[in-house]
């Protein structure tokens, strides 16, 4: 039995250094191509966008969201915003009544049918030449445009461009460990957009250029994450999706474990959901690095977290009936005698051992050229240290969740409104 | 028509060398480590068996000197952390590592001699003295648990007490002897007590009802020291209290 955990242990170890030393690589080898904007930047040409930003029960935020778009850098007769409510119960409706006088804003009301039907909306009714999106929960930085534009740009090939996302005023342990997450995110983003491996164009602010849609059709209902069937549908077709690190636009994360917990099965649901549905680009040269890359890695995450929480578990048990056995034989007091001598003989010398510290050092590194992306420090804090130990605790929780979901094929009945509400 | 970028198969090489590399070194590491840790044990049963020998030479000589001379804490401290030692390897290098039972075979050599040597002293010069065999198994024994815990505190309540820890399954023609002679059941654990053999788990107070001398001699110690401590206390300079004398010699 031992040596069959070594070597789930070893094989899991090796992918997982693997993924790690793959994207140190990338990274280091193309960092330089990283373009940083000015902090005033003009672009040869201003394009036609139209930002889109689906409503559902969304009174508190929808403003403060639809400032943060009015205050973009950009020409005012460039720019649409759609505003589209999904049939809200709340008062969002009345709540954006007041841009209805503004030229730049278009106002649009439906009965509820899911995020992806809102966006479609808005899709239909626009000819602009770029098309985004943004969750009504997020707030972007005004340069955050022109920075997503530059890069369509400068590559007439790329298709989409993802922006940075960061956390909004973290506040909540919850929150603070999700700010050191979402930092690594913006090196992984990255370095998956250096390779061309991006495998989802998230909610805040993802831009395409329209043709995608005219050439691919509009967005699909996909297991409550349409953004990621969104990117794997371009994956398919060969569309370049980018990532720029200085386009930022600010996110509300949960700030509790209960809704963290329901956000985090919906997204890895959806991954192992639509992973499925695209099982047929898996491993496929001709698809690139999200077929050998991403979607490998993400199944080996998933699978490699479970099974090193499983196994910690498993060893909790048996010290716990190892301790209760103690107890039942010797009595209370024999269980807090410490003798324990401190003898180098006594520290392991497991592989595991070791292959788990190099892992450790790997994820800390990922940690820290996040923070020096975002930040421009690559600084050591202590939220990073919750981040691995919370994470650890609580991440197989959810993964196991989704996979059971998964497999019983609970599809989250979580409507357009639990979505909205749980991020 | 949109295409992908051509693969990087040179970067999926390098980083499979790189990880390799890593991986190779780990093992190398972890292997060398091992290495030495089996070796240090194996210095310190090199140390006992010398020891050992030398007290048998000592046993040889013994008729010409006298009781007191020899030294009868050959193993004891260095027996138990040797135990502790050969039992970590066991989690640490694997059970089945042939350094490891080889470690294990040589450690039960020199349980086994140790008894008899033991055995031997204590019969010549009398002492209050009694030996424990306690056979376990690594696999399919509930109780062997329990019986370590329960054996672990006796050997450290009663240091006239000396229990020698045997694998059932253990490979060692010396160790199937012994438990031939002693007939030791397959239903562990099992404990032999003056030759006596009591097969399945058995507690601190039916253990302590088999050795009866050493749990004597250990009150009495203890009731010696007490009078010590209070007589100190007191402040009064006097000579241990004829009652204990009386009651240590007998």
């Amino acid at each position: 039995m031992d040596s069959f955990y070594t070597i789930i242990f070893y094989v899991f170890s090796f992918i997982a250094i693997y993924i790690q030393i793959f994207f140190l690589v990338t990274f280091l080898d193309k960092r330089k191509t990283i373009k940083w904007s000015p902090l005033k930047l003009d672009l040869n040409y201003y394009p036609t966008v139209t930002i889109a930003v689906p409503i559902y029960n969304e009174e508190k935020t929808i403003i403060k969201t639809v400032q943060s778009l009015l205050s973009l850098d950009y020409p005012k007769d460039k720019l649409k915003i759609f505003l589209v409510d999904d049939g809200s119960k709340d008062n969002s409706w009345n709540t954006v009544q007041i841009f209805k006088d503004n030229p730049s804003i278009i106002l649009l009301q439906k009965e509820n049918g899911g995020k992806h039907t809102a966006i479609n909306l808005a899709l239909e009714k626009t000819d602009s030449e770029f098309f985004a999106c943004l969750d009504s929960d997020s707030f972007v930085h005004n340069q955050a445009l022109k920075r997503i534009l530059k890069y369509f740009e400068n590559d007439p090939k790329t298709m989409a461009v993802v922006p940075s996302i960061l956390i909004y005023n973290p506040r909540s342990i919850i929150q603070v460990i999700q700010k050191v997450e979402y930092d690594m995110a913006i090196y992984t983003k990255k370095t998956l957009g250096m390779m061309g491996g991006m495998q989802t164009t998230p909610g805040p602010l993802s831009t395409f250029r329209r043709k995608v849609f005219e050439e691919l059709g509009p967005y699909r209902k996909a297991h409550n994450t349409e953004d990621q069937e969104m990117a794997l549908r371009m994956q398919e077709h060969g569309y370049k999706i980018d990532y720029c690190p200085d386009a930022y636009v600010y996110t509300n994360a949960p700030h509790s474990v209960a809704k963290l917990y329901r956000q985090r099965v919906r997204w890895i649901y959806g991954f192992i959901k639509n992973m499925i549905d695209y099982r047929r680009i898996l491993f496929k040269r001709k698809y690139g690095s999200v077929a050998l890359f991403t979607l490998p890695s993400g199944i080996v995450a998933i699978f490699g977290i479970i099974f090193i929480f499983i196994t910690l578990f498993y060893n909790i048990i048996k010290f716990i009936i190892n301790k209760y056995i103690e107890f039942q034989t010797m009595g209370f007091n024999h269980l807090f005698r410490f003798d324990y001598k401190f003898e180098w003989f006594f520290v392991s010398t497991k592989a595991v051992l070791f292959f788990s510290i190099v892992l450790y050092i790997l994820v800390i590194v990922s940690l820290l050229i996040g923070r020096k992306l975002s930040t421009g420090k690559a600084s050591f804090s202590f939220s990073m240290f919750y981040y691995i130990i919370i994470f650890s605790v609580i991440a197989p929780f959810w993964m196991l969740r989704a996979i059971y979901n998964a497999i019983f094929s609970k599809e989250s009945n979580w409507t357009f409104e639990r979505r909205v509400t749980d991020n | 028509m949109h295409q992908h970028e051509p693969n990087d198969w040179k970067k999926y090489v390098i980083v499979l060398f790189i990880t390799s590399t890593i991986f190779i070194s780990g093992l190398w590491i972890s292997n060398y480590l091992n290495s030495k840790k089996i070796n240090q044990v194996r210095n310190i049963e090199d140390k006992i068996s010398l020891d050992l020998m030398s007290s048998e030479t000592q046993f040889d000589l013994f008729q010409e000197i006298s009781c007191k001379d020899i030294s009868s804490t050959v193993l004891s401290s260095e027996l138990n952390s040797l135990a502790a030692k050969i039992s970590y390897s066991e989690n640490n290098i694997g059970v089945k590592n042939v350094d490891v039972i080889s470690l294990k075979k040589y450690y039960s050599l020199l349980e086994i001699k140790d008894y008899l040597l033991m055995k031997k002293i204590t019969e010549r010069c009398g002492k209050k003295s009694a030996f424990i065999l306690y056979f376990y198994g690594n696999d399919d024994c509930k109780d062997c648990t329990k019986q370590g815990y329960v054996l672990n505190t006796l050997s450290e309540t009663y240091p006239n007490l000396r229990v020698y820890s045997f694998d059932y399954n253990l490979d060692l023609s010396a160790l199937r002897a012994m438990i031939s002679i002693y007939k030791v059941p397959k239903d562990l654990p099992a404990i032999v007590v003056d030759g006596k053999v009591y097969s399945s788990f058995n507690s601190t107070e039916d253990i302590e009802k088999l050795i009866p001398d050493v749990v004597k001699a250990k009150l009495i110690e203890d009731k010696k020291k007490a009078l010590l401590e209070s007589s100190k206390i007191s402040g009064e300079k006097t000579s241990t209290p004829d009652k204990v004398k009386n009651d240590t010699l007998n």
